[in-house]
């Protein structure tokens, strides 16, 4: 083969095998980060996975956040109207996180069916409410009226700050 | 009336933007100069008439006209003036007004700038961002008018969003845009080239300055909003990677490339085809970053199915506006082919790996920005990509590509030599080992490989820049070649420092950064990494529209007082909604970081307690890319017609 032929060849084959190599670890990072979204029913109903982590949203039920005196732990239930399930966190809660207020928490679930949240997200507006929190109360029957409507007028005007203030890194 | 006479203006603005996009483009095709020269007029009343609808939006926001819907969903009689004046932007309609008012601000600059182009370019560049224009204009009077009245007019506004009332915020989504917005003419330049069939070197010298001008402006936008999320959010991060983030990321690394990919095309006149696309990429990335952040996607995929008008328009326009230029260069693309060769080791293949790197780069942000939202649409569940995914994969894609950021500028075109350049280099190379080895040893045990990594790409790209900069003096005469070197070779350096600066930023925030949350009563004290913070309890202070409660905490640092914050838990009176104020207390090796968390009864609080070493560096480097671009573009070979045998310079 001509040297000059060959060295493209070479070439070629360089791009080839860097561009593989990169796909190759796109695909396996991108299949470990995924993170799957189960409603409280889902999860009272056995779906959800204990092996890794996952978001689950719902309305922090009333009268339901217990806090420790003397640390940042806190627990609190979700519930999607029809199911609750029980979420520990240690760490600061966002400006927006109160009782009737849709959440949206990121953990793990252990064998006592207390999801471990490494993050609890709440968006920087009090009418918001996370679409996955919406449509987990829209599936179980139990979105209110009045919210249904916000819903859907909702959403669509979001501009860059509610954007921001979704994922919350703690 | 003032809103009408503003729809009025925006209405004749669209019959403006027909003839532009129209006239000067069949002129060109048909050699009527007449009808070509249409362009320049037409495209200084398109502006004029833009700012007039924008004067108009604004004069609403500053009389309180809560008649105007867009007014009353975005401000309040208590905002103050300045927050008014930039609540126009502060929504959808509004900044697709700002967006305009920019496209039409770049096309009157190409019209100023382009005199000594030939004029069948110029009028074809001009109808190609005219169309642009026309597009957006339809849009916003269709769909998205900022002007419509609300009957009866409410007393009252609602307010604009209290993330959106601080300095960071007045001056990023505009900058943002510009940035976005500049990558059109960069598109134009590429689809008016494909209409002539011609791909050439003066094609390249041409859009270069206009990339970098995007580019510069991109670079800001982005340091800046990552600024603000880190002082403003209160969460101590400065990248989320957020849809919204790599909604401006993407055409950030697109237009990188393409800075790099149109020197190569400049210079040697290969890769023409891969300019193309990229340069309409770019574009297409920012209209893409435009629609994501400001259509309300990313909220829900199903706001569209309330609104579908918007959706399907603006699906169709980007269709359109990639779409024509692909076909176009299906057409051309047999006289477009570039005959150039190269060698395996040149300074070609070197830009084409950092082609590769930047846009695998790109690709995998926006599969993982993209993916959920398409999932989502067909109906297969929610799903969400977190940071670790992003960090997986840029981080060793970046990595290459900073060694190449030293090694590339000093590699000949065409064929380099070996040899030669690891005599020239192989001292640079040894010390930046030798450094970050002895730095590593110094750290053992407290920081890992990256460390390491990271310190080493930094220190080499300074010493590679500053040896080249040291060797291009020499040649020149000492210090009073000062003058006869390009700006663009002083660009490209100072950018290339840029990243270096950012890298050390990075690398050292990540590593040696201590985040604590905790509890404190008043009179408790913390230590951390040597600063001690006590805890003097809470007081209440009022805002122009706002009250807030505000921690006071007292820092010293072996013994010696440092300063005090208050970081504020602030109460908006009219939207009703808590937010934190941090409290910082910045310097250029760290910064500390407080925000107020929640009270816990008997006076005790939740603090954030954050320790951020060299985070600044961070933004400081954004910032020398910046100036590296404005030091690019002034360089005078883009201006005068280049002289034949005159060295140029080789601009980042």
């Amino acid at each position: 083969m001509h040297p000059q032929r060959k060295r493209r060849l070479y070439g070629v084959l360089f791009i080839v095998i860097g561009v593989s190599i990169a796909t190759a670890l796109t695909m396996t990072a991108f299949r470990e980060n995924l993170l799957f979204f189960f409603s409280p029913s889902q999860i009272v109903a056995g779906e959800a996975p204990l092996e890794r982590n996952f978001r689950v949203g719902g309305l922090v039920v009333e009268g339901s956040v217990r806090r420790e005196q003397d640390s940042t732990e806190v627990s609190f239930e979700l519930t999607d109207g029809a199911h609750e399930v029980r979420v520990f966190y240690d760490g600061i809660l966002p400006d927006l996180f109160r009782e009737g207020q849709g959440i949206v928490a990121v953990g793990r679930l252990g064998e006592d069916q207390v999801l471990r949240a490494s993050q609890v997200l709440a968006k920087h507006d009090e009418n918001y409410m996370p679409p996955e929190v919406a449509e987990a109360l829209k599936a179980a029957g139990k979105m209110p009226q009045h919210e249904m409507k916000r819903y859907q007028k909702d959403g669509y005007t979001r501009d860059k700050g509610d954007n921001k203030g979704y994922p919350d890194r703690q | 009336m003032i809103p009408e006479l503003g729809n009025l203006a925006l209405s004749l603005a669209l019959a403006v933007a027909v003839v532009l996009s129209l006239v000067p483009l069949a002129g060109s095709l048909r050699g009527n100069s007449a009808w070509m020269t249409v362009a320049h007029p037409a495209s200084m009343v398109l502006l004029l008439l833009l700012m007039l609808a924008y004067a108009c939006l604004s004069w609403a926001f500053v009389t309180h006209d809560f008649s105007v819907l867009y007014v009353a969903n975005n401000s309040h009689t208590e905002l103050p003036l300045v927050y008014r004046l930039t609540a126009v932007w502060g929504g959808h309609e509004g900044s697709l007004l700002l967006w305009l008012v920019m496209l039409g601000g770049w096309t009157v600059a190409v019209s100023v700038f382009s005199r000594a182009l030939p004029g069948v370019f110029t009028a074809r560049v001009l109808a190609v961002l005219g169309m642009v224009c026309l597009g957006f204009i339809a849009f916003t009077l269709f769909t998205s008018n900022p002007f419509e009245r609300l009957f009866p007019a409410p007393a009252e506004g609602t307010d604009l969003n209290p993330l959106l009332q601080d300095p960071g915020m007045v001056i990023h989504p505009p900058l943002l845009y510009m940035g976005y917005v500049g990558f059109a003419v960069a598109y134009a330049l590429a689809v008016a080239a494909l209409i002539g069939g011609r791909l050439d070197s003066a094609w390249a010298r041409w859009s270069r300055p206009w990339t970098t001008a995007a580019w510069l402006f991109l670079t800001a936008g982005i340091a800046l909003g990552s600024w603000w999320a880190y002082y403003e959010l209160g969460w101590g991060g400065w990248w989320f990677w957020d849809p919204v983030e790599n909604a401006s990321f993407l055409p950030w690394l697109v237009g990188t490339a393409l800075i790099h990919s149109l020197a190569v095309t400049e210079k040697r006149g290969a890769f023409k085809v891969w300019t193309v696309l990229l340069a309409i990429s770019a574009f297409a990335l920012s209209l893409l970053g435009t629609f994501l952040v400001r259509s309300g996607v990313l909220t829900s995929v199903h706001a569209f199915a309330t609104d579908p008008e918007r959706g399907a328009f603006l699906l169709g326009f980007f269709v359109l506006a990639v779409g024509v230029p692909l076909l176009l260069y299906a057409w051309r693309a047999p006289r477009v082919r570039s005959v150039v060769s190269f060698d395996l080791f040149s300074r070609e293949t070197l830009m084409l790996a950092n082609n590769v790197f930047l846009v695998t780069a790109a690709a995998a942000v926006l599969l993982g920005t993209l993916y959920p939202l398409i999932m989502d649409a067909l109906g297969q569940g929610r799903i969400s990509v977190g940071p670790p995914y992003f960090e997986a994969v840029f981080v060793p894609l970046m990595l290459p590509l900073l060694l190449l950021v030293g090694l590339g500028h000093w590699v000949a075109w065409k064929r380099a030599d070996a040899a030669a350049l690891a005599r020239q280099l192989w001292l640079a190379f040894t010390t930046a080992v030798a450094f970050s080895a002895i730095l590593m040893l110094w750290l053992w045990g407290q920081a890992g490989l990256l460390v390491f990594v990271g310190l080493f790409m930094a220190l080499w790209i300074v010493l590679s820049s500053g040896l080249a900069v040291f060797e291009r003096l020499r040649r020149h005469g000492g210090w009073r070649g000062l003058r006869r070197i390009p700006g663009g070779f002083y660009g490209m350096h100072l950018a290339h420092v840029g990243v270096a600066v950012l890298v050390v930023g990075v690398t050292v925030v990540s590593t040696f950064e201590t985040e604590r949350h905790v509890r404190m009563m008043p009179g408790d004290t913390l230590e951390v990494s040597g600063y001690a913070f006590r805890f003097d309890g809470v007081r209440e202070v009022a805002g122009p529209n706002f009250d807030a409660i505000e921690g006071v905490l007292h820092v010293e640092r072996k013994g010696r007082y440092v300063t005090t914050l208050t970081p504020q838990k602030r109460y908006y009176r009219v939207q009703r909604e808590p937010m934190t104020q941090a409290s910082r207390h910045p310097r250029p090796w760290r910064d500390l970081f407080t925000a107020l968390g929640e009270p816990l009864g008997g006076g005790a609080w939740t603090l954030r307690i954050h320790f951020k070493p060299m985070v600044h560096w961070i933004w400081a480097g954004a910032g020398l890319m910046v100036l590296g671009g404005l030091l690019a573009i002034s360089d005078r070979r883009y201006r005068i017609r280049r002289r034949s045998g005159r060295e140029g310079g080789e601009p980042a």
